[in-house]
């Protein structure tokens, strides 16, 4: 398996002097071609800032990051992004937003008619595989959360980029949107075999969606423990009430409050609602 | 008819009376925005419903339009007691008879429609001189830092230059012409114009922006592609506000050697004492600047049909 993005002794302040934090402190990951990993923890503890230094959006100083061999600096097409809310172009309908990438030079390498045949096959493709078909011709505002959020994953994929790194893309819909949205990116992630590097900080999401999941830590930000998800690639729901995969959030959880400072605080308010009750 | 136009143009302005319209779905889901269910219990009585006099109370259709229709006919009635019970000179408070008589008068002998035409040329040819060079202009401002940093603190500064104060040197640089008034409107309008543009480009979210960028665009792309479509209604709206203050300084435009338009007709009136002239010509201006808003705001509806408003 060839690694796609290979982090090395990353670390990142932002900041300076008094009011600088830690936001990343030397960050080791390699990630491999096609795998679908997700970083999770509390906040503060830098899985968005690696995931946007990846992605090309925050500046870095120390240590290098690359993304098939080649050394991250700026954002590129190779590594598209899929971000929590209001990216969509309101201003343009849902298979034009999907189309979007075709209006930049970059894209538009087409020498012959059936390359601009293949590009529209691939945003049909894409509008059946997020089950779109029904709005193409709706504008952003007319559609739910969580259709926007297929709306802005089929944008991203429509350049076939090398990886995708998604930003908590379900944190500001539902539970049950949320549900369905698993399954459609796990099943995304079948057919297109992307690399995928998901941001989350609901553990059960993270290992449901996972072959390894990140744990990471705050202050400073950084990597507690990599852990490799063993249920295989075929996953339902009903995964998530297994006990192993309860023993695995357990782990997880036990990891993210020990680390956070959570753990005190449960403490903390044990204590006092039992001085309370006495 | 009229009501239908009167409630259009009254939902323009307010933004809380959109859902009280027939033809503008709630799919938002806000709350308190549909008044259209009213829960009624079994006794017919409806319970934690709003007062109109709660904080954020709600109102039946018909009570807004009433009470609009109110608000304008009962100072226009109270003007009219007013002027005609002789407790005040009618030179300081003609009658609304009078000013309407007036304006039939001007329409008939004096030329009305050109005054209106003239002030309406004039108007709008400072605002378009003003749009069309703070358009690229802020464009500049709003997406490039160091242009930013070196033209937004003159151009904050000179917005508190007073436009009045610049008639006798636009006399000396510019002439009397019409160019002469036009420049007195460009000054007027010009440098909030730019500021106010400059921000609206430089409100547009920033995951559009972050988003394209992960697509692999350039910077000229994303400002073709992405901030200026984005930030285009927002562009739209500060147009149509900027109008309305462009149409404010019309007076003082015509102060510098004019011999007609709507401005140039209160200045002469004022001369003669003739406040029915004054009061029509106030309200000629008011009137033709409300239309063009009502302009602004249909060309806003037509050219984004993908915006609620």
């Amino acid at each position: 398996m060839t690694i796609k993005i290979n982090i090395c002794n990353l670390d990142k302040h932002f900041g300076s002097g008094l009011r600088a934090t830690h936001a990343l402190q030397d960050v080791n990951l390699a990630i491999e071609s096609g795998e679908f990993v997700t970083l999770v923890g509390a906040s503060g503890c830098g899985k968005s800032t690696l995931l946007r230094t990846i992605g090309g959006l925050e500046e870095y100083a120390t240590g290098d990051i690359y993304c098939n061999g080649e050394m991250v600096d700026g954002p590129g097409p190779d590594r598209a992004m899929v971000f929590q809310s209001y990216s969509l172009y309101p201003w343009l309908t849902v298979i034009d937003n999907i189309k979007f990438c075709r209006r930049l030079n970059h894209h538009r390498n087409d020498t012959t008619s059936h390359d601009v045949e293949v590009a529209m096959g691939r945003a049909e493709a894409l509008i059946a595989l997020m089950g779109l078909g029904h709005v193409a011709h709706a504008y952003p505002s007319e559609l739910s959360g969580g259709m926007q959020q297929r709306v802005a994953i089929a944008r991203a994929l429509m350049a076939k980029p090398d990886v995708l790194l998604m930003d908590e893309p379900f944190g500001a819909l539902d539970a049950q949107t949320r549900e369905v949205m698993h399954d459609l990116i796990r099943h995304v992630h079948r057919l297109e075999k992307t690399t995928i590097v998901f941001v989350t900080h609901d553990v059960e999401e993270a290992i449901y969606l996972g072959q390894r999941v990140v744990v990471m830590a705050p202050r400073p930000g950084r990597i507690d423990s990599i852990i490799d998800i063993p249920f295989g690639q075929e996953r339902e729901q009903e995964l998530k009430l297994d006990p192993a995969f309860t023993a695995v959030k357990r782990q997880i959880l036990n990891r993210i409050r020990e680390t956070s400072g959570i753990k005190t605080d449960l403490e903390q308010l044990k204590k006092l609602t039992a001085i309370n009750q006495m | 008819m009229l009501t239908h136009v009167f409630q259009r143009v009254l939902r323009s302005y307010s933004p809380n009376y959109s859902s009280l319209a027939p033809d503008s779905p709630s799919a938002s889901g806000e709350a308190g925005a549909s008044s259209s269910k009213v829960a009624v219990s079994m006794s017919g009585l409806s319970r934690n419903r709003r007062s109109p006099w709660a904080v954020r109370g709600e109102l039946s259709r018909r009570t807004v339009l009433t009470l609009a229709l109110i608000g304008f006919v009962v100072p226009l009635i109270a003007w009219n007691f007013l002027a005609l019970s002789g407790w005040v000179d009618p030179v300081f408070l003609p009658s609304p008879l009078d000013v309407l008589r007036r304006c039939c008068d001007w329409f008939l002998d004096e030329d009305l429609l050109g005054d209106i035409g003239i002030s309406t040329m004039r108007v709008f040819g400072g605002f378009v001189a003003s749009a069309v060079l703070a358009l690229p202009i802020a464009v500049l401002i709003g997406n490039y830092a160091p242009i930013r940093a070196l033209l937004e603190p003159l151009t904050d500064f000179s917005r508190y230059l007073p436009a009045v104060a610049f008639i006798p040197l636009i006399m000396l640089w510019v002439g009397i012409d019409e160019d002469a008034k036009i420049s007195v409107i460009f000054l007027g309008t010009f440098f909030q114009m730019v500021l106010m543009l400059a921000e609206d480009i430089a409100r547009v979210p920033h995951a559009q922006i972050e988003a394209a960028q992960t697509m692999g665009a350039t910077g000229e792309e994303l400002i073709k592609h992405v901030l200026l479509p984005a930030a285009r209604p927002a562009m739209l709206d500060t147009l149509r506000i900027t109008m309305g203050w462009a149409w404010t300084y019309l007076v003082v435009a015509e102060l510098v050697a004019a011999n007609s338009g709507l401005g140039f007709a209160i200045l002469k009136a004022q001369r003669f004492l003739q406040t029915d002239k004054i009061f029509t010509g106030i309200l000629l201006i008011g009137l033709v600047g409300l239309l063009t808003d009502q302009g602004f705001r249909w060309l806003s509806r037509l050219c984004f049909p993908w915006k609620k408003f």
